[in-house]
């Protein structure tokens, strides 16, 4: 707070003069209103974040929020904020991107974003769709999705974002959804928490072109079956009564009851934030909810690291050199080594 | 001692050999010792596209071209008054440059049947020995074996001697001009300083070619070539992609900002990177994104935090990074784009020159989108015209394109270096208030019809910018029919404006009326300079003009155009700001135009010149 005079915030605070041009029913609509009252909670001041996009339905965001903001072009707010990021550490900066403009046009500029570990967020909206661009297929869709491009439905294998994620080294890897805004809420003060990058993906509905997409995971009938919510140290349980248990056997992961009389609570997997094995396992926990014996699809937390952030490195060299050689001097460099003078 | 010593105005001399041979640090050396005398100096490197191409092919040649000479040299020389060649193919690649009666220096043996072969020379045939090379002064050394003699017993390798062999050349070569080999020995010196038996065996090659001289009476005719009539000062040698990192970190210092450099290596850019990044402690940021479109849109990123975002490639980098400086128009934020050019299209002549990409750095974008372009003249003009380009970039708030090319880039001449205090100031003052009533219109315009630049972190100036047309004044996001074609008059009016503030064209040599002008832009400077500059002393009516700002360009250009009869545009290229300057001034202008990857010689626009005022 700037001075003792100043109100806490809140969620009002951060919504902008502008009008929400999202389709009716969107699930873009609940991750602003997650973010917007997310933040006050956080206690950052409104100019200290900076909200960056891309190019999509999603990447609109920044026009909603009451902070200071970027909507760049298609695929590259990543490497936007990288930039930034580098030159003002003090900003707490944001990137919210779709499945198209993260992982198709921008997928070069993403992966290049973890291994080097800026203290960004990104909250990655997964519709599994275009949207802006009026529903082609995008690289999460399924095989097989009937699109506007894809009449006879789509060839291209999906790709699975967290264990790309994970595979480019990311320091914080989970993931929530559009209908669950409890969760939602927590997972965006995580993604928050961590220092270094942060990606958090969302299902997120696009009602339009996508309807129901993740409606297995959403619904209230399905979801206790269909979905494992992981918290720290804490058995990946799952299923209506919570009945349901994950255990490795060997490296593979299968589905036990707990109230049967062989399993004890003992050997169920529990879940390690810190446990980098485990994660690439679970990210992997990827079927078709169609397919037989498939397992539930896991949101949370996956995976945290403490690494060095790059802006940390980046200024620290600088810092060191000046410590080394001292400040530049311009006319020392100007002039250079080897001179002669002409009289 | 039968020597004759003699005075010469200017010398061209051209180092050729494998790249291995160590050519350019020959031809560099001799350059800082001629510069230290007080000649006057122009080089011209030219290197091979393939790092380590085959051994002794004439793919692999490696050039060094210096001219240097008592009176003023503004190119690297038309024909090389002596050629100095380590191999077949350097000669069989250069000796078309070497003007009959030259003198030809060369290392016996590189002459031996396999480099021969490898040279292509048919079988039986050597240049050396055939008498082929009669109507030049030939001079035969067996660099290799002296070498060796001279090494004998110092416990070095036979790769580590071989290495020592250019040393021999540059030593016999400072003798035939009467040089000084301090400065060289110096230089060994340093270099070595960890391997003192290394830079033992240079020294003593050098010092063995240069009494080479002294003990062989074959050779008669020695040369002096005393310092040149240059301005009073202190100086020091320079290439042109030196002299645009001092010139970014320079503007940097004085406008107090963040210099933050991204970039993806490319040729001929690269090495702006490489002396930055040895710079930091000028508080200098340099990234190596992963991509020319990472790069640019990082820049954006941090001039958006407030930082002097610059990126640079060539042309195909340059191509990739159109999107993003479209987004930066938009945006209306600062943004120095580099173009060190090279021959094209697509991959093309990476390490040749082109004037390539003057029309790509105009129109190379989507929609209109205008974007100011300057362009250096020389190597040391990149200090120069890339510090404006900085300035103009923060103060009208646009990004800006410094073009600079393969020529420029690596050729070097003497600079006359400015001291910090008497560089221009860069102004720059970040908006800390809010600038209508009770709100913040991020694009409220000032007498440039610049708008503020107002950092993150600056308490109640929150505001979003984006791609997205933007109603004037609020940057709110409209659709609006009117609004929009407002915007891009605006636009392009805020660019246009920039005239307002750049110096006027300026005749540089020559009548400012008469019948031929000759009106180029960028690396040509220097060959028009001294075409123009014979054809006046030889009694033709020519001036010369030549073009730093081409966009906007300057406000009186069109008068001047009118007052010549003639035009004569030359470029290497097919013709780019000759299209231009056709269509803006409807004047009836000339091109003359070469894509060879190589500098125009002065002689070729000479007669052009001769040409046209008999016409
Ligand atoms: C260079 C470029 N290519 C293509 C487009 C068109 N385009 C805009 S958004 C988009 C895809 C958006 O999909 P996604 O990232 O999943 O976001 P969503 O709209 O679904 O939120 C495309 C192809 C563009 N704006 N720029
Ligand atoms: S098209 Fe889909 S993603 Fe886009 S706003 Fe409409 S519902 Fe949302």
């Amino acid at each position: 707070m700037d001075t003792l005079l100043d109100k806490p915030l809140t969620a009002k605070d951060f919504t902008t003069d502008q009008d929400v041009r999202w389709c009716p029913g969107c699930g873009d609509y609940s991750i602003l209103k997650q973010v917007q009252s997310v933040l006050p909670e956080i206690g950052l001041k409104r100019e200290e974040i900076v909200f960056v996009s891309g190019i999509g339905c999603s990447s609109r965001f920044p026009y909603y929020m009451e902070t200071y903001g970027m909507h760049s072009i298609h695929g590259r707010a990543t490497a936007v904020a990288s930039g930034l990021k580098a030159v003002r550490p003090d900003l707490s900066v944001w990137i919210v991107t779709g499945d198209g403009d993260a992982l198709s046009i921008g997928g070069n500029h993403l992966i290049h974003l973890l291994r080097r570990n800026f203290d960004v967020n990104i909250l990655l909206f997964n519709n599994e769709i275009y949207g802006l661009t009026k529903g082609q297929y995008s690289p999460t869709s399924p095989i097989g999705k009937v699109a506007k491009s894809t009449p006879y439905g789509s060839l291209d294998h999906p790709f699975n974002p967290l264990a790309l994620c994970l595979g480019a080294d990311a320091t914080f890897v989970a993931r929530s959804m559009d209908r669950d805004p409890k969760h939602l809420r927590e997972l965006i003060l995580r993604t928050h928490k961590h220092k270094g990058t942060s990606l958090l993906e969302i299902y997120q509905n696009c009602n339009v072109f996508n309807d129901g997409a993740f409606e297995v995971f959403t619904e209230k009938s399905s979801k206790k079956n269909e979905t494992i919510f992981v918290e720290q140290s804490k058995p990946l349980l799952f299923g209506d009564n919570n009945e349901k248990g994950i255990k490795l056997d060997g490296f593979t992961p299968i589905v036990v009851n707990v109230n049967e009389a062989n399993v004890s609570a003992n050997d169920l997997w529990i879940h390690d934030e810190k446990d980098r094995v485990k994660a690439e396992m679970l990210v992997r926990f990827f079927n078709d909810a169609t397919a037989d014996n498939h397992l539930p699809r896991p949101f949370g937390v996956f995976y945290e690291e403490e690494r060095n952030t790059y802006e940390e490195d980046f200024n620290q060299q600088i810092e060191n050199t000046i410590q080394q050689k001292g400040k530049g001097n311009l006319d020392d460099l100007l002039r250079g080594k080897n001179t002669w003078e002409i009289n | 001692m039968s020597t004759t010593i003699q005075d010469k105005k200017n010398v061209v001399i051209l180092f050729a050999g494998d790249s291995g041979d160590g050519i350019q640090l020959t031809g560099s050396q001799f350059t800082s010792t001629s510069a230290l005398v007080g000649n006057d100096i122009s080089t011209f490197p030219n290197f091979p596209a393939e790092i380590r191409a085959p051994q002794g092919t004439l793919a692999g040649v490696s050039g060094f071209q210096l001219h240097f000479g008592s009176v003023n040299v503004y190119t690297a020389g038309d024909v090389c008054d002596v050629l100095v060649v380590m191999n077949a193919a350097g000669l069989k690649a250069n000796l078309k440059t070497l003007k009959k009666g030259g003198i030809i220096i060369a290392n016996t043996d590189g002459f031996d049947p396999k480099n021969l072969l490898l040279a292509k020379f048919p079988k039986d045939v050597n240049p050396l020995t055939d008498g082929s090379l009669n109507e030049y002064e030939l001079k035969t050394i067996d660099v290799t074996k002296l070498t060796k003699t001279c090494l004998e017993g110092s416990g070095l390798g036979t790769k580590e001697i071989d290495r020592c062999k250019n040393m021999f050349v540059l030593g016999f070569v400072y003798w035939m001009y009467n040089r000084n080999i301090d400065f060289s020995i110096d230089y060994i010196k340093e270099t070595f300083k960890k391997k003192p038996e290394i830079a033992d065996a240079n020294i003593k090659v050098l010092k063995a070619g240069y009494s080479y001289g002294d003990t062989t009476e074959t050779f008669m005719n020695r040369y002096v070539v005393k310092a040149a009539p240059m301005a009073k000062g202190t100086y020091r040698s320079i290439t042109g992609n030196q002299a645009a990192a001092l010139g970014l970190i320079a503007a940097g210092d004085k406008s107090k900002l963040k210099l933050f450099y991204a970039t993806y290596p490319i040729t001929p850019a690269s090495d702006i990177l490489h002396e930055l990044s040895k710079h930091k402690n000028f508080g200098v940021g340099t990234f190596q994104a992963e991509d020319e479109i990472a790069a640019v849109t990082a820049a954006i990123g941090a001039s958006f935090g407030g930082s002097l975002g610059v990126t640079a490639s060539s042309g195909p980098g340059i191509a990739l990074k159109g999107e993003a400086i479209g987004l930066a128009t938009m945006l209306e934020l600062p943004l120095v784009i580099v173009n060190v050019q090279r021959g094209g299209p697509s991959t093309g002549l990476p390490t040749k020159t082109e004037q390539a990409d003057l029309l790509q750095a105009l129109f190379g974008r989507n929609s209109e989108c205008p974007v100011p372009v300057i362009a250096a003249q020389s190597p040391s003009d990149c200090f120069d015209a890339v510090y404006e380009a900085c300035l103009i970039a923060v103060q009208h708030m646009t990004p800006i394109f410094f073009l600079s090319d393969g020529y420029i880039a690596n050729g070097s001449e003497p600079w006359k270096f400015p001291k910090a205090k008497d560089l221009k100031d860069i102004h720059v003052k970040f908006t800390t208030e809010k600038n209508s009533e009770n709100t913040f219109l991020p694009y409220k315009r000032d007498e440039k019809l610049s708008r503020p630049w107002a950092l993150p972190g600056t308490k109640g100036l929150q505001h979003r910018i984006g791609g997205l047309e933007k109603e004037h004044e609020t940057g709110n996001i409209s659709y609006d029919p009117d609004n929009h074609e407002f915007m891009v008059r605006l636009r392009a009016q805020k660019v246009e404006k920039i005239a307002d503030y750049i110096p006027e064209q300026k005749i540089e040599q020559g009548n400012g009326k008469g019948k031929v002008l000759v009106l180029g832009w960028g690396s040509t400077f220097g060959s028009i300079k001294t075409a123009v500059k014979e054809l006046i002393d030889e009694g033709h009516d020519v001036s010369q003009a030549h073009i730093r700002y081409l966009n906007p360009l300057p406000k009186n250009l069109g008068t001047i155009l009118r007052n010549y009869e003639k035009v004569l545009i030359p470029e290497m290229n097919m013709g780019q700001l000759l299209m231009l300057i056709r269509s803006k001034y409807l004047v009836d202008a000339i091109g003359l135009n070469k894509i060879k990857g190589m500098p125009f010689t002065a002689a070729e626009i000479k007669n052009r010149v001769i040409q046209l005022s008999k016409s």
